[in-house]
Protein backbone atom coordinates (compact mmCIF):
# COMPACT_ATOMS: atom_id res chain seq x y z
CA UNK A 1 0.00 0.00 0.00
CA UNK A 2 3.01 2.22 0.28
CA UNK A 3 3.66 2.39 -3.55
CA UNK A 4 0.25 3.63 -3.72
CA UNK A 5 0.27 6.01 -1.07
CA UNK A 6 3.26 7.57 -2.76
CA UNK A 7 1.91 7.97 -6.52
CA UNK A 8 -1.39 9.23 -5.18
CA UNK A 9 0.17 11.59 -2.84
CA UNK A 10 2.73 12.76 -5.59
CA UNK A 11 0.29 13.08 -8.06
CA UNK A 12 -1.61 15.11 -5.88
CA UNK A 13 0.77 17.66 -5.29
CA UNK A 14 2.15 16.76 -8.91
CA UNK A 15 -1.24 18.51 -10.20
CA UNK A 16 -0.56 22.23 -8.10
CA UNK A 17 3.15 21.66 -9.79
CA UNK A 18 1.62 21.28 -13.08
CA UNK A 19 -0.43 24.38 -12.80
CA UNK A 20 2.11 26.63 -11.56
CA UNK A 21 4.81 25.70 -13.95
CA UNK A 22 2.48 25.94 -16.97
CA UNK A 23 2.03 29.65 -16.06
CA UNK A 24 5.82 30.02 -15.56
CA UNK A 25 6.74 28.50 -19.07
CA UNK A 26 4.57 30.70 -20.78
CA UNK A 27 5.31 33.97 -19.06
CA UNK A 28 8.74 32.65 -20.27
CA UNK A 29 8.22 31.17 -23.77
CA UNK A 30 6.30 34.21 -24.83
CA UNK A 31 6.83 36.99 -22.90
CA UNK A 32 10.60 36.52 -22.34
CA UNK A 33 10.23 36.89 -18.74
CA UNK A 34 11.95 34.87 -16.81
CA UNK A 35 9.07 35.63 -13.59
CA UNK A 36 11.07 35.54 -10.56
CA UNK A 37 7.69 36.70 -8.78
CA UNK A 38 5.80 33.90 -10.39
CA UNK A 39 4.99 32.53 -6.51
CA UNK A 40 4.20 35.82 -5.10
CA UNK A 41 1.06 35.74 -7.55
CA UNK A 42 0.68 32.73 -6.50
CA UNK A 43 0.87 33.83 -2.78
CA UNK A 44 -1.78 36.60 -3.73
CA UNK A 45 -4.35 33.84 -5.25
CA UNK A 46 -4.20 31.84 -1.49
CA UNK A 47 -4.24 35.30 0.41
CA UNK A 48 -7.32 36.39 -1.84
CA UNK A 49 -8.70 32.91 -1.13
CA UNK A 50 -8.24 33.19 2.77
CA UNK A 51 -9.25 36.83 3.02
CA UNK A 52 -12.89 35.35 1.28
CA UNK A 53 -12.87 32.36 2.86
CA UNK A 54 -12.61 33.30 6.23
CA UNK A 55 -14.73 36.48 6.92
CA UNK A 56 -17.24 36.45 3.99
CA UNK A 57 -17.17 32.35 3.55
CA UNK A 58 -16.76 32.60 0.09
CA UNK A 59 -15.90 28.91 -1.01
CA UNK A 60 -12.56 28.90 -2.46
CA UNK A 61 -13.83 26.72 -5.48
CA UNK A 62 -15.68 29.65 -6.28
CA UNK A 63 -13.17 32.06 -5.51
CA UNK A 64 -10.97 30.84 -8.71
CA UNK A 65 -13.12 32.65 -10.83
CA UNK A 66 -12.89 35.81 -8.90
CA UNK A 67 -9.37 35.69 -8.47
CA UNK A 68 -7.92 34.46 -11.83
CA UNK A 69 -9.32 37.60 -13.97
CA UNK A 70 -8.28 39.90 -11.01
CA UNK A 71 -4.51 39.22 -11.17
CA UNK A 72 -4.94 38.39 -15.20
CA UNK A 73 -5.80 42.10 -15.21
CA UNK A 74 -3.28 43.20 -13.12
CA UNK A 75 -0.27 41.50 -14.41
CA UNK A 76 -1.78 42.36 -17.98
CA UNK A 77 -1.26 46.11 -16.97
CA UNK A 78 2.13 45.65 -15.31
CA UNK A 79 3.58 43.37 -18.29
CA UNK A 80 1.83 46.89 -20.31
CA UNK A 81 3.46 49.74 -18.26
CA UNK A 82 6.92 47.85 -17.16
CA UNK A 83 8.18 45.06 -19.04
CA UNK A 84 7.02 46.85 -22.59
CA UNK A 85 8.99 49.67 -21.72
CA UNK A 86 11.93 47.48 -21.00
CA UNK A 87 11.64 45.55 -24.06
CA UNK A 88 12.30 49.24 -26.12
CA UNK A 89 15.17 50.24 -23.80
CA UNK A 90 16.85 46.94 -23.78
CA UNK A 91 17.34 45.67 -27.69
CA UNK A 92 18.73 42.09 -27.88
CA UNK A 93 16.45 39.58 -26.73
CA UNK A 94 19.36 38.91 -24.69
CA UNK A 95 19.43 42.16 -22.81
CA UNK A 96 16.07 41.79 -22.20
CA UNK A 97 15.66 38.45 -20.78
CA UNK A 98 18.32 39.65 -18.44
CA UNK A 99 16.93 42.49 -17.66
CA UNK A 100 13.38 41.54 -17.25
CA UNK A 101 14.72 38.61 -14.31
CA UNK A 102 16.08 41.84 -12.23
CA UNK A 103 12.77 43.60 -12.84
CA UNK A 104 10.51 40.82 -11.52
CA UNK A 105 12.60 40.26 -8.38
CA UNK A 106 11.82 43.62 -7.68
CA UNK A 107 8.46 42.90 -8.47
CA UNK A 108 8.60 40.39 -6.12
CA UNK A 109 10.40 42.74 -3.13
CA UNK A 110 7.04 44.72 -4.12
CA UNK A 111 4.07 42.44 -4.04
CA UNK A 112 5.29 40.87 -0.94
CA UNK A 113 5.98 43.63 1.27
CA UNK A 114 2.89 45.04 -0.26
CA UNK A 115 1.41 41.80 1.11
CA UNK A 116 3.58 42.13 4.46
CA UNK A 117 2.11 45.23 5.45
CA UNK A 118 -1.69 44.44 4.68
CA UNK A 119 -1.77 40.92 5.91
CA UNK A 120 1.35 40.33 8.67
CA UNK A 121 3.64 37.73 8.92
CA UNK A 122 1.44 35.38 10.39
CA UNK A 123 0.97 31.70 8.91
CA UNK A 124 -2.80 31.06 8.49
CA UNK A 125 -4.72 28.69 7.31
CA UNK A 126 -8.51 27.54 6.87
CA UNK A 127 -9.97 23.59 7.08
CA UNK A 128 -12.16 22.80 4.00
CA UNK A 129 -13.44 19.78 2.94
CA UNK A 130 -10.91 17.68 5.57
CA UNK A 131 -13.33 14.58 5.89
CA UNK A 132 -10.96 11.42 4.72
CA UNK A 133 -11.29 9.07 2.02
CA UNK A 134 -10.53 5.47 1.24
CA UNK A 135 -8.52 5.37 -2.32
CA UNK A 136 -7.57 2.03 -3.28
CA UNK A 137 -6.45 1.37 0.40
CA UNK A 138 -4.85 5.22 0.75
CA UNK A 139 -6.44 7.42 2.51
CA UNK A 140 -6.79 11.15 1.78
CA UNK A 141 -8.52 14.47 2.50
CA UNK A 142 -11.49 15.17 0.07
CA UNK A 143 -9.84 18.48 -0.14
CA UNK A 144 -6.72 17.15 -1.87
CA UNK A 145 -8.47 14.82 -4.22
CA UNK A 146 -11.00 18.47 -5.26
CA UNK A 147 -7.65 20.30 -5.59
CA UNK A 148 -6.08 17.12 -8.28
CA UNK A 149 -9.48 17.21 -10.27
CA UNK A 150 -9.32 21.12 -10.32
CA UNK A 151 -5.73 21.35 -11.40
CA UNK A 152 -6.35 18.47 -14.06
CA UNK A 153 -9.52 20.08 -15.30
CA UNK A 154 -7.42 23.44 -15.39
CA UNK A 155 -4.53 22.51 -16.66
CA UNK A 156 -6.10 20.30 -20.10
CA UNK A 157 -8.63 23.43 -20.32
CA UNK A 158 -5.45 25.58 -20.92
CA UNK A 159 -3.92 22.99 -23.45
CA UNK A 160 -6.98 22.82 -25.02
CA UNK A 161 -7.42 26.57 -25.10
CA UNK A 162 -3.67 26.87 -26.92
CA UNK A 163 -3.74 23.93 -29.39
CA UNK A 164 -7.70 24.27 -30.61
CA UNK A 165 -8.79 28.11 -30.70
CA UNK A 166 -7.49 30.53 -32.84
CA UNK A 167 -5.88 32.55 -30.23
CA UNK A 168 -4.12 29.53 -28.80
CA UNK A 169 -2.91 29.56 -31.66
CA UNK A 170 -1.66 33.15 -32.46
CA UNK A 171 0.04 32.45 -28.93
CA UNK A 172 1.95 29.24 -30.43
CA UNK A 173 3.16 31.05 -33.34
CA UNK A 174 4.72 33.95 -31.39
CA UNK A 175 6.13 31.68 -29.39
CA UNK A 176 7.88 29.51 -32.10
CA UNK A 177 8.82 32.48 -34.25
CA UNK A 178 8.21 35.91 -33.63
CA UNK A 179 8.84 37.35 -37.00
CA UNK A 180 6.83 35.12 -38.94
CA UNK A 181 3.57 35.41 -36.39
CA UNK A 182 4.34 39.09 -36.98
CA UNK A 183 4.01 38.84 -40.58
CA UNK A 184 1.24 36.61 -40.47
CA UNK A 185 -0.68 39.61 -39.03
CA UNK A 186 -0.31 38.26 -34.85
CA UNK A 187 -0.02 41.47 -32.96
CA UNK A 188 3.29 40.54 -31.10
CA UNK A 189 2.75 43.33 -28.03
CA UNK A 190 -0.71 42.11 -27.28
CA UNK A 191 0.58 37.89 -27.17
CA UNK A 192 3.36 39.26 -25.01
CA UNK A 193 0.53 40.87 -22.53
CA UNK A 194 -1.78 38.61 -23.14
CA UNK A 195 0.62 35.63 -22.00
CA UNK A 196 1.97 37.23 -18.93
CA UNK A 197 -1.26 37.65 -17.50
CA UNK A 198 -2.19 33.73 -18.74
CA UNK A 199 0.87 33.13 -16.60
CA UNK A 200 -0.22 34.83 -13.31
CA UNK A 201 -3.77 33.46 -13.79
CA UNK A 202 -2.61 30.56 -13.92
CA UNK A 203 -0.32 31.25 -10.62
CA UNK A 204 -3.41 32.70 -9.22
CA UNK A 205 -5.29 29.77 -9.50
CA UNK A 206 -2.83 27.25 -8.19
CA UNK A 207 -2.62 29.46 -5.32
CA UNK A 208 -6.39 29.23 -4.42
CA UNK A 209 -5.99 25.71 -4.38
CA UNK A 210 -3.30 25.73 -2.50
CA UNK A 211 -4.44 27.56 0.19
CA UNK A 212 -7.31 25.08 0.77
CA UNK A 213 -4.46 22.04 1.44
CA UNK A 214 -1.88 24.39 3.23
CA UNK A 215 -1.22 27.26 5.69
CA UNK A 216 -0.69 30.68 3.60
CA UNK A 217 1.51 33.53 4.56
CA UNK A 218 3.16 36.40 2.54
CA UNK A 219 6.40 35.77 1.97
CA UNK A 220 5.22 31.43 0.73
CA UNK A 221 5.85 32.15 -3.03
CA UNK A 222 9.43 31.56 -3.53
CA UNK A 223 9.89 28.68 -2.90
CA UNK A 224 6.70 27.72 -5.75
CA UNK A 225 8.91 29.63 -7.98
CA UNK A 226 11.89 27.21 -7.84
CA UNK A 227 9.35 24.53 -8.30
CA UNK A 228 8.25 26.35 -11.16
CA UNK A 229 12.03 26.54 -12.81
CA UNK A 230 12.97 23.40 -11.82
CA UNK A 231 9.53 21.88 -13.67
CA UNK A 232 9.47 24.09 -16.59
CA UNK A 233 12.98 22.83 -17.40
CA UNK A 234 12.20 19.28 -16.64
CA UNK A 235 9.21 19.69 -19.44
CA UNK A 236 11.34 21.87 -21.48
CA UNK A 237 11.34 25.83 -21.59
CA UNK A 238 8.91 27.07 -23.89
CA UNK A 239 7.06 23.11 -23.81
CA UNK A 240 3.39 23.20 -22.26
CA UNK A 241 2.76 19.94 -22.37
CA UNK A 242 6.11 19.13 -20.74
CA UNK A 243 5.10 21.39 -18.03
CA UNK A 244 1.73 19.63 -17.15
CA UNK A 245 3.79 16.00 -17.64
CA UNK A 246 6.82 17.62 -15.84
CA UNK A 247 5.12 18.44 -12.56
CA UNK A 248 3.67 15.27 -12.42
CA UNK A 249 6.83 13.59 -12.29
CA UNK A 250 8.15 16.00 -9.96
CA UNK A 251 5.18 15.81 -7.23
CA UNK A 252 5.53 11.60 -7.52
CA UNK A 253 9.40 11.96 -7.08
CA UNK A 254 8.75 14.82 -4.05
CA UNK A 255 6.17 12.15 -2.79
CA UNK A 256 9.17 9.22 -3.27
CA UNK A 257 11.76 11.47 -0.93
CA UNK A 258 9.04 12.73 1.63
CA UNK A 259 8.28 8.66 2.67
CA UNK A 260 12.03 8.11 2.74
CA UNK A 261 13.57 10.99 4.25
CA UNK A 262 11.15 13.91 5.14
CA UNK A 263 13.17 17.51 4.80
CA UNK A 264 15.11 16.69 2.14
CA UNK A 265 12.59 17.31 -1.12
CA UNK A 266 14.17 20.54 -2.55
CA UNK A 267 17.39 19.30 -2.43
CA UNK A 268 16.51 16.03 -4.24
CA UNK A 269 14.41 18.45 -6.81
CA UNK A 270 17.80 20.25 -6.95
CA UNK A 271 19.94 17.32 -7.60
CA UNK A 272 17.69 16.36 -10.37
CA UNK A 273 17.26 19.76 -12.02
CA UNK A 274 21.04 20.03 -12.20
CA UNK A 275 21.54 16.77 -13.96
CA UNK A 276 18.75 17.50 -16.26
CA UNK A 277 20.59 20.97 -17.26
CA UNK A 278 23.28 18.83 -17.81
CA UNK A 279 22.20 15.77 -19.03
CA UNK A 280 19.60 17.24 -21.48
CA UNK A 281 18.88 20.96 -21.19
CA UNK A 282 15.65 21.01 -23.86
CA UNK A 283 13.76 18.97 -20.72
CA UNK A 284 12.47 15.41 -21.76
CA UNK A 285 10.07 16.81 -24.23
CA UNK A 286 12.18 19.02 -25.86
CA UNK A 287 12.97 18.85 -29.81
CA UNK B 1 54.28 60.40 -22.62
CA UNK B 2 52.64 62.62 -19.65
CA UNK B 3 49.22 61.34 -20.45
CA UNK B 4 50.10 58.18 -19.59
CA UNK B 5 52.04 59.29 -16.51
CA UNK B 6 49.04 60.74 -15.16
CA UNK B 7 46.51 58.21 -15.89
CA UNK B 8 48.25 56.24 -13.81
CA UNK B 9 49.56 58.76 -10.99
CA UNK B 10 46.56 60.84 -10.09
CA UNK B 11 43.90 57.75 -9.84
CA UNK B 12 46.71 56.01 -7.46
CA UNK B 13 47.50 59.06 -5.23
CA UNK B 14 43.33 59.17 -4.83
CA UNK B 15 42.60 55.67 -4.09
CA UNK B 16 45.81 56.11 -1.55
CA UNK B 17 43.98 59.15 0.19
CA UNK B 18 40.34 57.00 0.35
CA UNK B 19 42.49 54.71 1.91
CA UNK B 20 44.11 56.46 4.80
CA UNK B 21 40.80 58.16 5.14
CA UNK B 22 39.04 54.92 5.59
CA UNK B 23 41.93 53.28 7.84
CA UNK B 24 41.75 56.83 10.55
CA UNK B 25 38.30 56.89 10.44
CA UNK B 26 36.89 54.63 13.20
CA UNK B 27 39.42 56.33 15.78
CA UNK B 28 36.94 59.67 14.91
CA UNK B 29 33.55 58.98 13.82
CA UNK B 30 30.46 57.19 15.93
CA UNK B 31 30.57 53.56 16.24
CA UNK B 32 27.43 54.03 13.69
CA UNK B 33 29.46 55.08 10.31
CA UNK B 34 31.77 52.03 11.32
CA UNK B 35 29.16 49.39 10.76
CA UNK B 36 27.41 52.05 8.05
CA UNK B 37 30.96 51.29 6.37
CA UNK B 38 30.66 47.64 7.18
CA UNK B 39 27.95 46.78 4.83
CA UNK B 40 29.42 49.39 2.13
CA UNK B 41 32.42 47.34 2.19
CA UNK B 42 30.59 44.06 1.91
CA UNK B 43 28.41 45.26 -1.18
CA UNK B 44 31.47 46.49 -2.71
CA UNK B 45 33.44 42.84 -2.45
CA UNK B 46 30.14 41.21 -3.70
CA UNK B 47 29.50 43.84 -6.38
CA UNK B 48 33.27 43.67 -7.71
CA UNK B 49 33.38 40.27 -7.51
CA UNK B 50 30.45 39.56 -9.12
CA UNK B 51 31.09 41.97 -11.93
CA UNK B 52 34.80 41.00 -12.57
CA UNK B 53 33.11 37.34 -14.09
CA UNK B 54 29.71 38.43 -15.20
CA UNK B 55 30.35 42.08 -16.52
CA UNK B 56 32.66 41.22 -19.26
CA UNK B 57 31.29 37.63 -19.75
CA UNK B 58 27.46 38.45 -19.68
CA UNK B 59 26.60 35.26 -17.89
CA UNK B 60 24.18 36.71 -15.15
CA UNK B 61 25.45 34.32 -11.53
CA UNK B 62 22.63 34.54 -9.05
CA UNK B 63 24.69 32.81 -6.70
CA UNK B 64 26.49 35.17 -4.38
CA UNK B 65 24.45 33.90 -1.33
CA UNK B 66 25.85 30.57 -1.28
CA UNK B 67 29.33 32.08 -0.83
CA UNK B 68 28.80 34.26 1.40
CA UNK B 69 27.06 31.73 3.51
CA UNK B 70 29.66 29.05 2.57
CA UNK B 71 32.03 31.16 4.70
CA UNK B 72 29.45 32.32 7.44
CA UNK B 73 28.77 28.27 7.85
CA UNK B 74 32.78 28.10 7.71
CA UNK B 75 33.06 30.71 10.55
CA UNK B 76 30.21 28.81 12.70
CA UNK B 77 31.61 25.69 12.25
CA UNK B 78 35.31 26.38 12.99
CA UNK B 79 35.05 28.34 16.25
CA UNK B 80 37.13 29.13 18.22
CA UNK B 81 39.23 25.92 16.74
CA UNK B 82 41.76 28.74 14.79
CA UNK B 83 42.76 32.29 15.29
CA UNK B 84 40.39 34.52 13.18
CA UNK B 85 42.23 35.40 10.20
CA UNK B 86 43.00 32.41 9.64
CA UNK B 87 39.05 31.32 9.71
CA UNK B 88 38.49 34.19 7.08
CA UNK B 89 41.21 32.54 4.87
CA UNK B 90 39.18 28.95 5.35
CA UNK B 91 35.93 30.84 4.72
CA UNK B 92 37.42 32.14 1.37
CA UNK B 93 38.97 28.68 0.63
CA UNK B 94 35.67 27.29 0.90
CA UNK B 95 33.83 29.22 -0.97
CA UNK B 96 36.74 28.55 -3.48
CA UNK B 97 36.68 25.37 -3.20
CA UNK B 98 32.75 25.14 -3.69
CA UNK B 99 32.77 27.31 -6.85
CA UNK B 100 35.22 25.29 -8.82
CA UNK B 101 32.60 22.26 -8.09
CA UNK B 102 29.67 24.77 -9.29
CA UNK B 103 31.75 26.03 -12.03
CA UNK B 104 32.50 22.56 -13.39
CA UNK B 105 28.95 21.59 -13.26
CA UNK B 106 27.89 24.38 -15.20
CA UNK B 107 30.52 24.38 -17.66
CA UNK B 108 27.61 23.95 -20.54
CA UNK B 109 25.24 25.83 -19.21
CA UNK B 110 24.25 29.44 -20.52
CA UNK B 111 22.33 32.67 -21.40
CA UNK B 112 19.37 32.21 -19.22
CA UNK B 113 20.19 28.52 -17.79
CA UNK B 114 22.64 29.55 -16.39
CA UNK B 115 21.08 32.35 -14.28
CA UNK B 116 18.42 29.43 -13.19
CA UNK B 117 21.13 26.89 -12.35
CA UNK B 118 22.72 29.64 -10.32
CA UNK B 119 19.40 30.85 -8.36
CA UNK B 120 18.71 27.36 -7.72
CA UNK B 121 21.88 26.34 -7.02
CA UNK B 122 21.72 28.45 -3.60
CA UNK B 123 18.49 27.57 -2.69
CA UNK B 124 18.98 24.25 -2.96
CA UNK B 125 21.86 24.37 -1.03
CA UNK B 126 19.96 26.10 1.76
CA UNK B 127 18.13 23.24 1.94
CA UNK B 128 20.39 20.31 1.75
CA UNK B 129 22.12 22.40 5.05
CA UNK B 130 19.01 23.12 6.70
CA UNK B 131 17.74 19.44 6.10
CA UNK B 132 21.50 18.31 7.59
CA UNK B 133 21.74 20.94 10.50
CA UNK B 134 18.08 19.03 11.53
CA UNK B 135 18.58 15.84 10.73
CA UNK B 136 22.09 15.06 11.75
CA UNK B 137 23.20 17.74 14.17
CA UNK B 138 19.90 18.88 15.90
CA UNK B 139 19.10 22.30 15.99
CA UNK B 140 18.51 24.95 13.53
CA UNK B 141 20.78 27.61 14.25
CA UNK B 142 24.23 27.76 14.95
CA UNK B 143 25.97 30.54 17.65
CA UNK B 144 29.27 31.88 16.20
CA UNK B 145 32.46 33.42 17.91
CA UNK B 146 32.05 37.18 17.89
CA UNK B 147 34.49 39.98 17.10
CA UNK B 148 34.34 43.67 17.92
CA UNK B 149 33.15 45.95 15.20
CA UNK B 150 36.50 47.84 14.86
CA UNK B 151 38.38 44.14 14.12
CA UNK B 152 35.77 43.40 11.26
CA UNK B 153 36.13 47.04 9.85
CA UNK B 154 39.83 46.54 9.00
CA UNK B 155 39.59 43.06 8.64
CA UNK B 156 36.79 44.06 5.76
CA UNK B 157 39.01 46.78 4.81
CA UNK B 158 41.79 44.32 3.67
CA UNK B 159 39.29 41.64 2.27
CA UNK B 160 38.16 44.86 -0.27
CA UNK B 161 41.38 46.34 -0.98
CA UNK B 162 41.91 42.68 -2.19
CA UNK B 163 38.96 42.13 -4.19
CA UNK B 164 39.73 45.31 -6.13
CA UNK B 165 43.50 44.38 -6.91
CA UNK B 166 42.01 41.06 -7.63
CA UNK B 167 39.65 42.85 -9.87
CA UNK B 168 41.84 45.39 -11.53
CA UNK B 169 44.91 42.31 -12.41
CA UNK B 170 42.30 39.83 -13.62
CA UNK B 171 40.89 42.70 -15.90
CA UNK B 172 44.48 43.82 -17.08
CA UNK B 173 45.87 40.52 -17.47
CA UNK B 174 45.28 38.00 -20.81
CA UNK B 175 42.14 36.69 -18.30
CA UNK B 176 40.46 40.13 -19.02
CA UNK B 177 41.06 39.99 -22.32
CA UNK B 178 39.93 36.42 -22.66
CA UNK B 179 36.81 36.93 -20.21
CA UNK B 180 35.30 39.93 -22.94
CA UNK B 181 36.02 37.81 -25.85
CA UNK B 182 33.97 35.35 -24.23
CA UNK B 183 31.18 37.34 -23.89
CA UNK B 184 31.66 38.49 -27.42
CA UNK B 185 31.30 35.48 -28.88
CA UNK B 186 32.03 32.52 -26.88
CA UNK B 187 32.99 29.87 -29.83
CA UNK B 188 35.28 32.49 -31.58
CA UNK B 189 36.98 33.10 -28.18
CA UNK B 190 37.70 28.94 -28.19
CA UNK B 191 38.39 28.94 -32.06
CA UNK B 192 40.92 31.87 -31.54
CA UNK B 193 42.88 29.51 -28.89
CA UNK B 194 41.37 30.78 -25.56
CA UNK B 195 40.43 27.87 -23.00
CA UNK B 196 37.21 29.18 -22.59
CA UNK B 197 36.43 26.72 -19.75
CA UNK B 198 39.64 27.13 -17.80
CA UNK B 199 38.97 30.78 -17.97
CA UNK B 200 35.85 30.71 -16.97
CA UNK B 201 36.08 28.26 -14.01
CA UNK B 202 39.36 30.24 -12.36
CA UNK B 203 37.98 33.68 -12.75
CA UNK B 204 34.62 32.07 -10.86
CA UNK B 205 36.15 30.76 -8.01
CA UNK B 206 38.68 33.20 -7.78
CA UNK B 207 36.13 36.12 -7.80
CA UNK B 208 34.35 34.02 -5.17
CA UNK B 209 37.42 33.36 -2.77
CA UNK B 210 36.56 37.06 -1.08
CA UNK B 211 32.62 36.46 -1.07
CA UNK B 212 33.49 33.63 1.24
CA UNK B 213 36.20 35.58 2.93
CA UNK B 214 33.30 38.01 3.95
CA UNK B 215 31.02 35.41 5.10
CA UNK B 216 33.22 34.44 7.43
CA UNK B 217 34.37 37.48 8.79
CA UNK B 218 30.61 39.66 8.42
CA UNK B 219 28.55 36.83 10.35
CA UNK B 220 30.59 37.41 13.59
CA UNK B 221 28.77 40.80 14.23
CA UNK B 222 25.79 38.44 14.29
CA UNK B 223 26.46 36.23 17.12
CA UNK B 224 23.66 33.58 15.80
CA UNK B 225 23.42 32.18 12.25
CA UNK B 226 21.01 29.97 10.29
CA UNK B 227 20.45 29.05 6.33
CA UNK B 228 17.13 31.49 6.13
CA UNK B 229 20.14 34.23 7.21
CA UNK B 230 23.07 33.21 5.29
CA UNK B 231 21.89 32.18 2.02
CA UNK B 232 19.35 34.96 2.08
CA UNK B 233 18.20 35.31 -2.01
CA UNK B 234 18.76 38.73 -1.35
CA UNK B 235 22.54 38.71 -1.48
CA UNK B 236 22.40 36.70 -4.79
CA UNK B 237 20.38 39.51 -6.34
CA UNK B 238 22.50 42.73 -4.76
CA UNK B 239 25.53 42.37 -6.69
CA UNK B 240 23.38 41.89 -10.54
CA UNK B 241 22.11 45.21 -8.96
CA UNK B 242 24.16 47.16 -7.77
CA UNK B 243 26.51 46.94 -10.89
CA UNK B 244 23.53 47.48 -13.49
CA UNK B 245 22.74 50.81 -11.17
CA UNK B 246 26.53 52.27 -11.25
CA UNK B 247 26.82 51.25 -14.50
CA UNK B 248 28.23 47.42 -15.48
CA UNK B 249 31.24 48.48 -18.00
CA UNK B 250 33.87 49.85 -15.22
CA UNK B 251 35.00 49.13 -11.86
CA UNK B 252 34.38 52.41 -10.97
CA UNK B 253 30.63 52.19 -12.23
CA UNK B 254 30.27 48.84 -9.83
CA UNK B 255 31.87 50.60 -6.89
CA UNK B 256 29.69 53.33 -7.17
CA UNK B 257 26.59 51.79 -7.67
CA UNK B 258 27.23 49.63 -4.23
CA UNK B 259 28.17 52.56 -2.57
CA UNK B 260 25.51 54.60 -3.22
CA UNK B 261 23.23 51.54 -3.72
CA UNK B 262 24.13 50.46 -0.27
CA UNK B 263 23.78 54.53 1.55
CA UNK B 264 20.40 54.51 -0.19
CA UNK B 265 19.42 51.38 1.12
CA UNK B 266 20.55 52.13 5.20
CA UNK B 267 18.86 55.31 5.09
CA UNK B 268 15.84 54.19 3.67
CA UNK B 269 15.88 51.32 6.08
CA UNK B 270 16.34 53.80 9.43
CA UNK B 271 14.08 56.48 7.80
CA UNK B 272 11.03 53.67 6.87
CA UNK B 273 11.72 50.44 8.26
CA UNK B 274 7.92 49.33 7.92
CA UNK B 275 8.48 50.57 4.00
CA UNK B 276 12.04 49.46 3.06
CA UNK B 277 11.78 46.14 1.36
CA UNK B 278 8.74 47.95 -0.60
CA UNK B 279 10.53 50.90 -2.11
CA UNK B 280 13.66 48.97 -2.42
CA UNK B 281 11.98 46.99 -5.32
CA UNK B 282 10.16 50.03 -6.83
CA UNK B 283 14.30 51.27 -7.05
CA UNK B 284 15.14 48.54 -8.76
CA UNK B 285 12.42 48.33 -11.09
CA UNK B 286 13.26 52.48 -11.62
CA UNK B 287 16.75 51.84 -12.05
CA UNK B 288 16.26 49.16 -14.35
CA UNK B 289 14.16 50.97 -16.69
CA UNK B 290 14.96 54.67 -16.65
CA UNK B 291 18.57 54.45 -16.39
CA UNK B 292 19.70 51.30 -18.53
CA UNK B 293 23.24 52.26 -18.59
CA UNK B 294 23.62 53.34 -14.62
CA UNK B 295 25.01 56.46 -12.58
CA UNK B 296 28.17 56.27 -14.99
CA UNK B 297 26.13 56.63 -17.88
CA UNK B 298 24.08 59.36 -16.42
CA UNK B 299 27.37 61.24 -15.28
CA UNK B 300 28.97 60.98 -18.84
CA UNK B 301 25.78 62.50 -20.70
CA UNK B 302 25.93 65.39 -18.07
CA UNK B 303 30.04 65.80 -18.49
CA UNK B 304 29.43 65.64 -22.49
CA UNK B 305 27.00 68.18 -22.42
CA UNK B 306 28.65 70.75 -20.12
CA UNK B 307 30.84 72.37 -22.46
CA UNK B 308 28.30 72.85 -25.25
CA UNK B 309 26.74 75.56 -23.02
Amino acid sequence: MIVLDVIIGGLLTGGIYALLAAGFNLQYGVARVLNVSHGEFIMLGAVAAYSLYVPFGINPLVSLSIVGPILFIISFLIHRVVFERLRKTSGVTEVFEGKSLLVSFGLLFIIQNVALLAWGPEDRGYTFLPQPVNLLGAIFAINRLVVLGFAVVLGLAFFLFLVRTRLGKAIRAAAQEETGAQLIGVNIHWMHGLCFGFGALLAGLAGVLISTILSVSPVMGLPYTIIAIIVVVLGGLGNILGSLLGGLILGIIGSLVLHTEPGLEMAVFYVLFMLILLVRPKGILGK
Amino acid sequence: MINVHHKIFFPLLFSILILIALAIIPGYAPGYYTSLLNSIFMYTVLTVSWATFCGPTGYISLTSAAFLGVGMYTTAILGEALPLPLIVLSGGLASFLFALLVGLASLRIRGIFFAMFTLGLSEGLRHFINWWEIRIVGGLGRWVISADNITIYYTMLIILVMTLLTSYIIRRSKFGFALRSIGEEEEAAAHIGINVNAVKIITFAITSFWIGATGAIIVTQWLYVDTTTAFDVFYSFTPTLMALFGGIGQIYGWILGAVVFTVIAELLLTEFPYYYMLIFGIMIISVLLFFPSGLIGVLLKVRKESPTE
